[in-house]
């Protein structure tokens, strides 16, 4: 438009002056527009560390002598555990998820479009229910090992029996089993986008199907099994039930126990941050070592792979290999559930309270779902279109609050969310003669504020490994045809990574329906969830109790399983149209 | 005349808005309690049903005491509910409660059993006591055996971490002193039969399939698996042992109670100590007994007849108010000799 003002000239001036205004224009907006993006990313930050804050100024204070002890007892032994069991369940997780997700898009056998998605069922089971299914289960004195007894001729456990499940190998196999969909989730949508160029080529160039996974697809996929890996270990290294089930000391139970059983909070808080540092470092690490990696292939004519069809043996022998993990991660621990819930129904029914229970988790990790997954957003497109060390500095922290124990975090919470509170109230006093209470407390918005901090990371993680398949250039050529930032992220990253935003959803809407230790401790009065209810249960040994609650809350679990298996069924029926 | 009923109609209106708001003032009570509202919540519909009194809890775990200091003065908790000497000292200690004085508390829960400026209250006891396979012969035990190596390979119990045997080793540092104790606790740790662990109902459950012949576990937990409350499996289990009310040589059994305080920023206090006052009356005490199989506190109270077979309580000489000192050392001991490796 601007060109038309320049009188007579040739052409090319012409042409050559419009382009620069544009991108003059262009470049203009792009600040303003990130800075935007940057400015909220940065407040969202702020939300986020709160309470990791709160905790620094809780492990400021005295703890006695505390460390001597620490590391006289307990650090060595909790260090070397937690490693132990890191280093196992990382393996596990890697390995299962990988392979499961190679099997559902590199191969089509029977029953593939049903291990599609039956994969993911573990992530419906919190891992404190399947610790405590499979220790009764596998009991000594529990109907396997009885049966294994009478059929070897053995009389009394005594004499007989399996290796106890409750110790370290037990445990790394537990969490690997349940915790391995969240790479397979993050991978399959990886595998499911890759370019088949790049495959079909390594294809031509005389490599086997299993080298291919091996050194052109598992490479390419790696930021999002480091996100799926990362996602498992820090349940894995926070998880307090299971560890404390199958005995395991890992460094988060002595967490727990130098704040519990010795009142010591700032101690408490002191090994939490110290056990950060460390998380931190090494995803500092890790990001550090493929600083120079892309990932991202080229936007035009990107293709599916088409998957290898198995028949007979084969088939047979992928299908069997993919039920394991399900079986293992989900059948087991739910037939279980049934079987108890069934036996406690018969016994003593079902209290009413359970629809409200079941109203109370729906409602509340809706909530902060929807919450999780725009700040995620924001933050990932923030730090992409702003590709700088603030912007790095960010993503990184803001995915802090999933590092730290829920039980640390929800005691550091507790400070900024009642401050604010005490605030509101006194100012209503003063201002009203009257108290309205505790505002966020008394809503339970501070269960939401909690639910956010510590998912962030998962929605924002998701978000960015489904960003980091979009081409920049996709960008750069929007750009330059006049889009804004906000323009860019509405017509081109929002509904090109519609399936990893699915699968963002997915994770944190389950995940607050598992949490525990923040919705115990940040409810309202009279406000009890599914997992509050287990919880009350539990801890007084009435787990027959438990079994119904347990039982809702894996089936609610499994709904959106469902639904992420059709957006991502989608997906593929679209990237086989060559649409993508 | 129609002056008179105007006026009357005010004065009816006024009295009755003034009734309802004080009615609506004090008709709820806010409890934050440790207590699994399963074990609670009978208690507090008989008490709704008496005083028409609407209780709101929320049931807290280990973050109660943090969560009533972050809420500071604008904290809507009245009563604060939880188990353990030492946490109910703690909490004062914490300056999260307040003094009562209440004439009917003091006269019914005795000295040792409430704080001497009346800042908590205990509400009923357990002990901490020996659950053996029934067919063994034993007739009286000492905490001190546990250590004996007889019991090599025989003896279950759950995490040394655990609140109850963290008392109960303090209870042990409180009578024989730390070097004593650090000699018992390695003692009994390498009599388990299996690694310490689980809840200690497992302890019945491991007896009867022959895993262990000895175990320490909490009074009541016998009563609700014989009731039947707890489903025919537990039933079972519960048969095969017996119960022996242990002592420690120079004293007695050891002893644990629940209890409850008044918040500092109570907004309904008179209210607050109305429900403490009703938890030790004969009705609350004997529900105490009945549907959670405690012993009561009130003198009086008869305990139930599946917790009474066991014999006569008798408390340790060495009151937990005085022990709870060493619940720090007591945690410390139990990582020191790996307990729960």
């Amino acid at each position: 438009m601007k060109g038309r003002c320049v009188h007579a000239s040739p052409f090319l001036l012409k042409e050559m002056i419009v382009l620069s205004a544009a991108r003059l224009t262009s470049f203009f907006s792009f600040r303003v527009g990130g800075r935007v993006w940057i400015t909220i990313a940065a407040l969202i930050t702020a939300l986020v560390l709160a309470p990791v804050l709160s905790l620094v100024a809780i492990a400021w204070n005295d703890t006695g002598n505390l460390w001597p002890h620490l590391i006289a007892y307990v650090l060595p032994e909790a260090m070397a555990d937690s490693l132990i069991l890191l280093c196992g369940v990382g393996v596990l997780v890697t390995a299962i998820g990988t392979g499961g997700a190679w099997l559902v898009t590199a191969y089509d056998f029977p029953g593939r479009r049903i291990l599609d998605w039956a994969l993911l069922l573990p992530l419906a089971v919190p891992t404190y229910i399947a610790a405590y299914a499979y220790l009764d289960i596998l009991h000594p004195v529990g109907s396997v090992q009885s049966f294994l007894r009478a059929v070897l001729g053995y009389h009394s456990p005594r004499d007989f029996r399996l290796p106890e499940i409750r110790s370290m190998g037990g445990c790394i196999l537990l969490l690997g089993f349940v915790l391995y969909p969240y790479v397979y989730l993050t991978t399959r949508a990886m595998f499911l986008t890759q370019a088949a160029s790049l495959l079909e080529v390594s294809r031509t160039l005389g490599l086997r199907r299993a080298s291919v996974f091996l050194r052109v697809a598992l490479p390419l996929a790696r930021p999002a099994i480091v996100v799926g890996v990362s996602l498992a270990l820090m349940e894995a290294l926070n998880d307090i039930g299971a560890s404390e089930f199958l005995g395991v000391q890992t460094l988060t139970v002595s967490i727990y126990t130098t704040w519990v059983t010795r009142s010591d909070l700032p101690g408490a808080a002191q090994i939490a941050l110290a056990m950060l540092s460390l998380v931190v470092i090494l995803m500092a690490v890790e990001r550090w070592a493929r600083r120079k990696q892309r990932y991202a292939t080229a936007a035009q004519r990107s293709r599916v792979m088409s998957p290898q069809r198995l028949k007979g043996g084969k088939a047979l022998l992928a299908l069997g290999t993919g039920l394991v993990p399900v079986i293992i991660g989900f059948v087991g621990p739910a037939s279980y559930l049934i079987s108890e819930a069934v036996a406690r129904f018969r016994f003593a029914g079902v209290s009413v309270t359970i629809l409200s229970e079941i109203r109370n988790t729906v409602m509340i990790s809706a909530t902060a779902t929807g919450v999780a997954l725009a700040l995620g957003l924001i933050i990932a497109y923030s730090s992409r279109i702003n590709p700088g060390i603030l912007s790095g500095i960010l993503g990184r922290l803001s995915v802090m609050g999933y590092a730290v124990p829920g039980t640390v975090m929800a005691i550091g919470l507790l400070g900024p969310v009642t401050m604010i509170d005490r605030f509101v109230d006194q100012s209503a006093i003063q201002l009203f003669g009257r108290s309205f209470g505790l505002v966020i407390l008394g809503s339970g918005a501070a269960l939401v504020y909690a639910y956010v901090a510590r998912f962030l990371a998962i929605s924002a993680g998701s978000m960015e490994a489904g960003f980091s398949r979009i081409s920049p250039s996709l960008d750069q050529a929007a750009r330059t045809l006049g889009a804004s930032a906000s323009g860019v992220f509405r017509k081109i990253h929002l509904p090109m990574s519609k399936s990893a935003l699915a699968a963002a959803g997915l994770l944190v809407f389950v995940d607050c329906m598992k949490e525990l230790p923040a919705t115990l401790l940040l409810r309202p009065l009279n406000f009890e969830t599914l997992a509050t209810h287990l919880y009350g249960e539990a801890a007084r040994g009435t787990y027959e109790e438990a079994s119904i609650a347990a039982l809702i809350i894996v089936v609610i679990g499994i709904l959106p399983v469902i639904l992420l298996a059709n957006v991502g069924r989608q997906k593929r029926a679209i990237g086989s149209a060559g649409n993508v | 005349m129609n002056r008179l009923s105007a006026f009357r109609s005010i004065l009816i209106g006024g009295v009755l808005a003034i009734g309802t708001s004080g009615v609506a003032m004090a008709a709820e009570l806010n409890l934050y309690t440790t207590r699994e509202p399963g074990l609670i919540q009978p208690l507090l519909d008989s008490y709704t049903k008496s005083s028409g009194v609407k209780v709101n809890t929320i049931f807290l775990k280990d973050g109660l005491a943090e969560r009533v200091k972050a809420e500071g003065s604008s904290s809507p908790a009245d009563v604060l509910m939880t188990v353990d000497f030492g946490k109910l000292i703690e909490l004062k200690e914490e300056g999260l409660t307040q003094p009562v004085d209440s004439a009917v508390l003091k006269a019914v829960i005795p000295e040792g059993l409430r704080d001497p400026a009346g800042d908590w209250f205990a509400l009923s006891l357990r002990g901490r006591v020996l659950y053996a396979a029934k067919d063994l012969d034993l007739k009286s035990f000492n905490y001190e055996d546990l250590s004996d190596p007889k019991w090599k390979g025989k003896v279950c119990i759950r995490s040394g971490q655990h609140p109850y045997n963290t008392a109960l080793i303090a209870s042990y540092i409180a009578h024989h002193g730390e070097a004593e104790a650090e000699k018992w606790l390695t003692g009994l740790k390498a009599n388990l039969a299996r690694k310490a662990g689980g809840g200690d109902r497992d302890v019945a459950r491991d007896i009867m399939g022959g895993l262990c012949d000895i175990g320490v576990a909490n009074s009541y937990y016998v009563g609700l698996m014989r009731s039947g409350s707890g489903g025919p499996d537990q039933e079972k289990w519960v048969s095969s042992i017996k119960v022996l009310l242990p002592a420690f040589e120079n004293g007695g059994t050891q002893v644990n109670v629940s209890g409850a305080a008044i918040a500092k920023h109570a907004p309904n206090k008179a209210e607050a100590v109305k429900l403490l006052e009703y938890l030790v009356s004969d009705d609350a005490q004997s529900l105490y007994a009945k549907a959670n199989f405690e012993y009561p506190v009130k003198v009086g109270v008869a305990a139930d007849p599946l917790i009474a077979e066991f014999g006569t309580l008798k408390p340790d000489n060495i009151p937990l108010t005085k022990s709870a000192v060493f619940r720090k050392k007591a945690s410390e001991l139990a990582d020191k000799v790996g307990f729960d490796k």
